[in-house]
């Protein structure tokens, strides 16, 4: 095991809140299915998908019900079987109505051609179309939280090429531990989805990045990986936020994707270990994606828990199977305790992207008062990207968008380094965002005239 | 156990959690960083250390107080630690017998000029002890720079004291008459004396070794970082150490010019105030290149014996320029 100095990470900035990694023993556990599922249409970034069920239909497992709307989209499908009982607008994770299905659960009949059994495939003998066929099929987007298909990133622009798969098994975000559960128990799977990437891609080197914090999980796959070659893990300092894209290319092999460009600028792709164990499944298994790995969390949750998850599942079901809602509770938060969502109903669905649930208690969900900037310059030594936070949120409070455009904004990833190191408690990141939205209107007004 | 149906949940953007720091713990550090060089003063000044720095203290959290509660009509920012900062910072910049309504005044243009007109806390352009020290020099020239020699552990109570010049500026006057430095050194208690502070000064800058302890502290506990000591210090020591290389019988060592007068305590107590110094790491090493340039000049070349003061306050002016110029190290935007 490499020392703590040794360890690779990125090179600006960066900070190390408490880890909290409370349901990192937990194994995961399939939970019970729902009376109710709630399938929001589109979960996937890019264009929206198309229903294609109505009211009243039966549907089953793994079946298609609402179709990619384009190349940059995803198919959606039944994570049950039972019926259709209706499609209206409902608030989702993000706070807006939406667009969803909602399904009566009448049972667990999957589609044909999906193989359930436990038994590791390593090769079917398909082609690459084939494999890329089946991945769109199965409707995979990214799981570590952003929800881009995955095919996109599979299909690398005319005159660049992969030299590197990054796997982002980094799992940064405090109390979360789904992706290291997924390592530990399913380290095999993800090594075959590995091959089917770096087949894809026509890469010959794949890099595993692991924070240092999750030792079982680093020693687990040096362990499957030893009579492999091309595929290395790199165990990475322990710092946030080591799993940000850019971040991590930089910890692994040492680039700097240039502002406003792509991984694959640099020769690199990046993906998440949970959706690598999704292609491994959709490739190897047929099966589409309609499941996924989510830590239910908090400090006054009894038994913090990794669940193998439908999507669809309302949060209140999760935490119902952790205890319930503890006695004074403040924010639940889809998602870690840096970049997470707060819910606004616990009738929100797991979607795709959703990581985690975390639980806070009503103390700890009150920001505290802010005061004046002292100019203490701790929010510019912890910004990942160097940009200076301070600036940006006088900018975004004064409405100066061109002034925040001249000071990079745009470059800004939210992290939340900025905000959580603040001595005034200054919300950096709120006037940033507010500064972010507004530049990107005048972009887009200035690149229409 | 609760449906959640019925759930009041409070909604608020990322970062769900924050960390441990505050204001007023910085702050409450720099104290603690101070405590070594204020013992010292103690133990060399006696009660008339004692006195000095009490009443800065006392005068400068009055002074915010009442601006704050009856001409601003604001709540107390007593507690955020920042008054009491400047009080023991312009106690340290003072000699030991500096009548209390000397003291008074220089708190009230500390705090009521240099810091409560531009705002408070955050808002100064200038190091708000640092105003409060020239002013006074600059108003009271013989009071402050006569300076009582120290007595290892006399605590007797307001004894006239022997006075005397500082070793900066018996070195300065000295080798303006033509004296060579090694008889000027011979006057001069040695440099072990001088790093220890048996010697005159200002109550809190004369003992280099425990503002160095303190200094240490605040990297250690990442209060300050690095950048303006360490340029400020290199540049004072390169620039003296070629002067002297030239020529040692006629100026003194780049050791002598590090452990005298308020360069210590300047570089890790005052160029290092957060309000009024560049952000970024270039333009802090700028800005301590800057304070080292100007110090030297004025400790050798100017009307003073000493430099750090103006150094600093007329540095203080140019960091809105510096936090212009130079930006943050970016991510993602080297030329490939």
């Amino acid at each position: 095991m490499k020392s703590a100095k040794s360890l690779s990470s990125f090179r600006l900035g960066g900070i190390h809140p408490p880890e909290n990694k409370l349901s990192a023993t937990s194994p995961i556990l399939d939970l019970p299915l729902p009376a109710l599922v709630t399938i929001p249409v589109t979960q996937n970034l890019g264009a929206p998908a198309k229903v294609i069920v109505k009211k009243g239909d039966a549907v089953l497992v793994g079946q298609i019900i609402a179709a990619a709307g384009g190349f940059v989209s995803a198919n959606t499908h039944s994570s049950v079987s039972g019926t259709v009982a209706k499609i209206t607008d409902e608030v989702d994770s993000s706070g807006y109505k939406r667009p969803t299905i909602t399904i009566k659960v009448e049972g667990d009949d999957w589609i044909e051609g999906v193989d359930l059994s436990d038994a590791l495939v390593t090769d079917l003998g398909l082609t690459n179309q084939e494999m890329m066929e089946r991945i769109v099929t199965a409707g995979i987007v990214g799981l570590g939280g952003a929800a881009f298909p995955s095919h996109v990133k599979l299909t690398p622009p005319k005159g660049k090429s992969c030299d590197v798969l990054i796997i982002n098994g980094v799992e940064c975000e405090p109390y979360l531990t789904a992706d290291h559960r997924l390592m530990l128990e399913q380290g095999a799977e993800l090594i075959v989805g590995i091959k089917i990437l770096m087949q894809l891609l026509n890469s010959s080197r794949a890099v595993i990045g692991i924070e240092n914090n999750k030792r079982d999980a680093i020693k687990q796959l040096e362990q499957l990986l030893e009579s492999e070659s091309g595929i290395e893990v790199t165990p990475l300092k322990v710092q946030y936020p080591q799993g940000g894209e850019k971040q991590l290319i930089n910890a692994t092999i040492g680039k700097e994707v240039p502002a406003g460009a792509l991984p694959i600028e640099v020769g690199a792709v990046v993906h998440n270990v949970g959706t690598i164990v999704a292609i491994y499944h959709a490739v190897m298994k047929g099966r589409p994606l309609v499941e996924r790995i989510i830590t239910v969390t908090g400090k006054k949750i009894t038994k913090p828990a990794n669940f193998r998850v439908r999507i669809g599942t309302p949060v209140s079901h999760l935490i119902e199977a952790v205890g319930g809602l503890p006695m004074g509770s403040g924010k639940v938060i889809n998602g870690g305790p840096m970049m997470g969502r707060a819910l606004t109903t616990l009738d929100a669905p797991v979607v795709k992207g959703s990581s985690g649930i975390l639980v806070m208690d009503g103390s700890e969900s009150i920001r505290r008062e802010a005061v004046a900037c002292i100019r203490c310059a701790k929010c510019i030594d912890s910004c990942p990207m160097g940009l200076a936070p301070y600036l940006l949120k006088i900018w975004g409070e004064r409405s100066e968008l061109e002034r925040a455009e001249d000071e990079l904004v745009m470059d800004c990833i939210e992290c939340g380094s900025c905000s959580f190191t603040c001595p005034a408690n200054l919300p950096l990141l709120d006037y940033i965002r507010l500064a972010k939205q507004g530049v990107g209107r005048m972009l887009r007004e200035r690149s229409k005239s | 156990m609760s449906s959640g149906k019925n759930e009041r949940l409070i909604v608020s953007p990322s970062p769900h959690i924050a960390g441990d720091e505050t204001i007023p713990k910085l702050m409450y550090a720099v104290l603690y960083a101070l405590i070594p060089a204020a013992v010292v003063s103690i133990l060399f000044f006696g009660l008339d250390g004692l006195r000095v720095l009490l009443l800065s203290s006392l005068f400068c959290l009055l002074v915010e107080y009442l601006i704050m509660r009856f001409m601003l009509g604001r709540s107390s920012t007593l507690a955020d630690g920042s008054a009491l900062i400047t009080g023991l910072l312009l106690g340290f910049n003072l000699p030991s017998n500096l009548p209390a309504w000397m003291i008074f005044s220089g708190a009230v243009v500390a705090i009521g000029v240099a810091k409560l007109t531009f705002g408070g806390l955050g808002r100064n352009p200038f190091n708000p002890a640092l105003v409060g020290r020239v002013f006074l020099l600059i108003s009271f020239p013989a009071q402050m720079t006569t300076w009582p020699l120290p007595r290892f552990l006399n605590f007797s109570w307001g004894e006239d004291a022997v006075t005397g010049a500082t070793a900066i500026s018996v070195v300065k006057e000295g080798l303006k008459q033509g004296e060579s430095m090694d008889s000027l050194l011979a006057k001069l208690p040695s440099l072990i004396d001088l790093i220890l502070g048996a010697t005159g000064g200002s109550i809190g800058e004369v003992s280099a070794i425990a503002l160095l302890a303190g200094g240490l502290y605040l990297l250690f506990k990442k209060v300050i970082s690095w950048h303006i000591p360490v340029s400020y210090l290199l540049t004072v020591a390169v620039i003296t150490g070629v002067i002297w290389l030239i020529d040692p019988t006629k100026s003194a060592s780049p050791l002598f010019h590090l452990f005298t007068g308020g360069l210590m305590l300047g570089a890790f107590f005052m160029a290092t105030d957060y309000v009024s110094t560049p952000m970024s790491a270039k333009g802090q090493l700028v800005y301590g290149v800057g304070c080292g340039v100007l110090t030297v000049v004025i400790r050798l070349y100017g009307a003073y014996p000493e430099g750090v003061s103006f150094a600093i306050l007329l540095m203080n002016a140019t960091t809105p320029l510096i936090n212009n110029s130079f930006k943050p190290a970016r991510f993602g935007h080297q030329a490939a």
